[in-house]
This record gives C-alpha cells, structure tokens and sequence, in this order.
C-alpha cells in the first residue's frame, strides 16, 4: 500500500468509481430506451403522409391504429 | 455498454424484422391486398350492395379458398410492377426499423435487469420478447383489433392514446408480475393488466366496414400469430446479442 492512503481511502475511491459506472450504464440504458421509443414513434404513429404510406403495410399487421 | 446496446438491439432488432416481413408475405399481404379491393369498391361484399339475398350471396362470395386466391393475384398484377416492388421493399424496410425499435427497448430492459443484478439468458430472452408481444400487439389487439384496410374506427389520435396507454400499463404490469416480491405488487400488476379493457378502447357506434367479417376475423388472427413469432425471436435474437458482447 502506497504511503499515506489508507485502505478506507482505497475503499472509498472504488465506492466513488462504482458509482459513476452506474450512473453511466443507466444513462446509456434510457438513452438507448429512448431512440428505441423514438424510432417506434416514427415508424408506428407518426401521421405525416409519407411516413404513413411507406409504413402503411407494416402499420396494419402490426396493429398499430393506422387512419 | 452503449455499443453493446446499441450494436445488440439494431442487429438483433432489424434481423428479427427481416424474418417478420418474410412472416408478412406469406400469411398477411394477401388480406391486405384483397382488403383494399373491398375498401375501394372494386369488389363489393353481399351485405353491402344492399339487395342481393342473403343465401345467395353467401355461396357467391364465400365459394371457396381458390376463390379467394383468385382476388388477391388480381389486386397483386394491378398494382404494377414497380410500385408493388417499391411498396413491398418499403414494408420490409419498415418492418425491420420497428423491430429495431422493439429491440432497443428491448436489450436497454436487459441492461436494467442486469444492473438489478439479474442476467437474462436466451431462455428468459424469449419470455421477454413474448411479454413484448403481449404488451406491445395481444392486449392493444383486444381493444382495438388489428384492421383490415377498409376498417373504419374512431378518432385516430384517441385511439393512439389508449394504444399507448395500454402498452405502458401491460408492460408494467407483466414486469411487476415477473418480478415482484410482495402481494402488494402482484396486486398492482393485476390492476395494471386490467385498467386499459375496463376503461376501454375508443369505438364508433356503428360499423362500417366494408369487407367481409371472415376476412378481418382472418387478417387479425394471422397478424397476432405473426407477431407472437415474431416477438418470440427477436427476444430470442437479442438476448443471444446481448450476451455475446459481454466479451
């Protein structure tokens, strides 16, 4: 052990790394969740004429409400 | 973790929507086609061309399968070459970007479980994506029926509210469910399952569809039995990708 840190110190600093790999996993799980939604969104309900017509197929046998 | 997300739900997402197209052309596209021959008039049901008896028009239109067929190589040869070809490789395009969307929602769930500290393998992976159909297709379905073009239903944006409502309620409801440790929380999941069909889907009051009552009855059925296949492989397919980036 390095002199002048204390194993708490040690402890401490792998608690703190710990949770910042957390809060970086759940950032990137909602921003995953997110573009996920979003894609949904564009290709299941968005009503612009181009959109609808090109997904309409898809639309109707996947059951999303369509017109 | 984000490439691992991302790169798992795209590839697993947008492979699961290839084989779902090809599920497309083989049980579904044939009702659509012949649904729109129904909506645009091109061929009219007994019940709609108002005097034809009832028992005559019966065995006129619901001779027998290769009747049906009959309809469906006419509607698919007058679409044209090109834009049949245009609309069908959009469909799989699209197929495979809403897949993709389910996927990424997916795997992001397996990413939450495992930050939960639980590891979902490719067994659970299929009850995953099975849950996924449940909440995303068979309970949406059971308000608002998968429509045959032609269908004609209420307010599209209420109806988009309730669809949303439903999915968001179903799918909290199947994970309490799954996950739950309490009767507190069984409790809720049942209340979660049952509020969208008791509060129920926005309907007209009359009818007005145009096709015939087999024909949707059929649409809807082999829709909900594609997508189940579907939902099944895509879990299956994420859940392999996922698990594989581990490394």
């Amino acid at each position: 052990m390095p002199s002048g840190v204390t194993a708490k110190e040690i402890e401490m600093n792998a608690m703190t790394q710990t949770a910042a790999k957390t809060g970086t996993a759940l950032a990137s799980i909602v921003f995953a969740a997110l573009v996920g939604a979003t894609v949904i969104f564009f290709a299941g309900h968005a009503q612009s004429a181009t959109l609808h017509d090109a997904a309409h197929d898809m639309r109707h046998s996947t059951g999303f409400p369509c017109h | 973790m984000i490439q691992r997300l991302f790169v798992g739900g795209l590839v697993a997402g947008f492979a699961a929507g290839l084989f779902s197209a090809l599920l497309h052309f083989a049980f579904i596209q044939e009702l659509i086609l012949l649904g729109e021959k129904y909506e645009t008039g091109a061929l009219v049901h007994f019940e709609t061309a108002g005097n034809a008896p009832a028992a005559e028009g019966h065995s006129d239109d619901n001779g027998d399968d290769g009747h049906s067929q009959d309809h469906v190589d006419g509607a698919a040869g007058e679409q044209g070459g090109d834009s049949a070809l245009t609309r069908n490789a959009l469909t799989v395009l699209f197929t495979g970007l809403i897949y993709a969307g389910y996927g990424l929602m997916l795997v992001a769930g397996f990413a939450l479980a495992e930050q939960l500290g639980r590891k979902i393998d490719t067994r659970e992976g299929v009850l995953w994506g099975v849950a996924g159909f449940v909440a995303l297709q068979l309970a949406p379905a059971m308000g608002l029926a998968p429509e045959l073009p032609g269908s004609v239903g209420a307010d599209i944006t209420q109806r988009q509210i309730w669809w949303l409502g439903t999915v968001v309620a179903t799918g909290g409801g199947l994970a309490l469910l799954a996950y739950g440790r309490s009767v507190a929380a069984a409790v809720a999941a049942g209340v979660l399952l049952a509020a969208p069909h008791v509060i129920g889907a926005p309907h007209l009051d009359e009818y007005f569809g145009s096709a015939p009552a087999e024909l949707g009855a059929e649409f809807a059925s082999r829709a909900l039995g594609v997508g189940l296949a579907s939902w099944a492989a895509l879990g299956w397919l994420c859940a392999r990708a996922w698990n594989s980036g581990r490394v």
